[in-house]
């Protein structure tokens, strides 16, 4: 079988090559490409991304890569952001002032709330809002509650309540700690660095993408 | 809900793995790649890489290392020693690593740390305080705990964390290496009141004393090297002891 081309968007921020050997790993082939026709021939897309909700979408911007993801996305094969890279998928953000973002998914991100220590740097658990959820998506071969790797500070509000994937605990606070909404995936935590359960996921995600 | 970390600590000197006493007269254990692999195939939760001599000679000698290292081992990895510059964080970051330990530049050049921050992000610097005792206190040392550096390490912790670090390694020099457990009431009184992630480090030598820092102290994670390196006990042992214990880690 061949192995799916999965673009990585190197746009100057993130981990790029963990989340390439994670890929590899899986049975991906990574390309880490700002070139917007290598992008849109890609059999999936990783948005990566670390840092602040306006330096992601300035960097973005500044390698003119916002419509081309846009449309990569409106192409309708899967895509996957990642940190930062979920974060941008929605509407705006509220770090050093409100930056519109991506818009692929409707809400906001905002700073978690100072119940415990920031940045929530930590393994923690994630678990689907409601039984079911993760039946058909990457996800379904986790056991509720596994947990990942996180490292933010801010996190998404999403406006739509189906969108949401899974919820994971903060000092008593929920939030969302991963997204779906048909081809768009999105995970606040790094799959690339959580392990085998962590690799479980990215390898179901870029087998999603045959 | 959060968990407690375990990272596993390896001294890099050249390119083999070591083990000193106090930071110093060091002894090779291995190959640091493959001591790498192995704590991660037994589920450690982190890995730490600190070239031993960087600050001293001025070299850096890590980054095939994590360049290999990150194409088997799937959690996060921090890199220290020798980091100098913004360049030096730069290609720590590209080949592989997640976040960088700094001590020495920091204590020349505090504002290294802010400038680090604003170009990276707080979330990949880590700040390394070596710690050793002085009077009713304690004093901060750098060159892996070969400089005094006049400041009072639990001043300086806080200093860190004003100029932005997002995690502090706190090691101890006087329990370092020794087996003997951490110096509890260092590592409490800089995680007390700490308002980000601090890392315990230096001096576990059995199960208990990781199940110590977490029971005793407010640490978020513990660093360990010669329970590992000397097969005093496996990651799964110290991970077993801690859920016995009641401190959440990840199984």
């Amino acid at each position: 079988m061949t192995k799916p081309g999965i673009a990585i968007v190197d746009y100057g921020l993130g981990n790029v090559r963990s989340i390439g050997n994670g890929v590899e790993k899986v049975g991906g082939e990574p390309v880490l490409t700002r070139d917007p026709a290598q992008i849109l021939a890609a059999d999936g897309l990783v948005l990566p991304g670390v840092g602040s909700f306006v330096s992601g979408m300035e960097r973005l911007a500044g390698c003119g890569l916002i419509d081309c993801i846009r449309e990569y996305a409106a192409g309708g094969k899967p895509m996957i952001g990642i940190c930062l890279g979920m974060q941008l998928l929605f509407e705006q953000g509220e770090e050093f002032g409100v930056t519109a973002g991506l818009a692929l998914l409707s809400g906001e991100v905002k700073l978690l709330p100072p119940v415990a220590k920031l940045p929530h740097m930590a393994w923690n658990g994630i678990a689907p809002p409601a039984p079911g959820r993760w039946d058909g998506t990457p996800f379904a071969g986790v056991r509720p509650g596994e947990d990942m790797y996180f490292v933010h500070s801010y996190a998404a509000v999403a406006g739509n309540e189906s969108d949401v994937l899974s919820v994971t605990d903060f000092g008593g606070h929920s939030f969302v700690s991963a997204v779906q909404r048909g081809n768009i995936t999105g995970c606040q935590f790094h799959p690339e660095k959580s392990g085998a359960e962590g690799l479980a996921i990215l390898a179901a995600w870029v087998d999603s993408c045959r | 809900m959060i968990k407690k970390r375990l990272i596993a600590r390896i001294d890099i000197k050249n390119e083999f793995v070591i083990k000193g006493i106090h930071l110093e007269g060091v002894r090779k254990i291995g190959d640091p790649h493959d001591l790498a692999v192995k704590y991660y195939e037994e589920r450690i939760d982190e890995i730490l890489f600190m070239d031993a001599v960087a600050s001293l000679y001025g070299r850096n000698n890590l980054f095939d290392i994590i360049e290999r290292s990150c194409r088997d081992v799937f959690v996060p990895i921090t890199v220290g020693g020798g980091i100098r510059t913004m360049e030096d964080i730069e290609r720590s970051l590209k080949a592989g690593a997640d976040k960088v330990a700094i001590n020495t530049q920091a204590v020349k050049t505090p504002q290294f740390i802010a400038e680090a921050v604003r170009t990276f992000g707080s979330q990949c610097i880590v700040a390394s305080v070596e710690a050793k005792r002085h009077g009713a206190g304690w004093e901060s040392y750098c060159d892996n705990g070969r400089e005094h550096t006049g400041k009072d390490a639990l001043g300086w912790c806080r200093q860190l964390e004003e100029l932005g670090a997002g995690e502090l390694l706190v090691t101890s020099v006087d329990t370092e290496g020794t087996k003997k457990g951490c110096d509890l009431q260092l590592l409490q009184a800089a995680a007390k009141g700490a308002g980000i992630p601090v890392i315990g480090c230096g001096g576990i030598g059995n199960t208990g004393h990781v199940v110590d820092v977490f029971q005793k102290t407010a640490c978020d994670a513990v660093a360990v090297a010669s329970i590992l390196h000397y097969n005093l006990a496996g990651v799964g042992q110290i991970k077993e002891a801690l859920l016995a214990g009641g401190v959440q880690v990840r199984p």
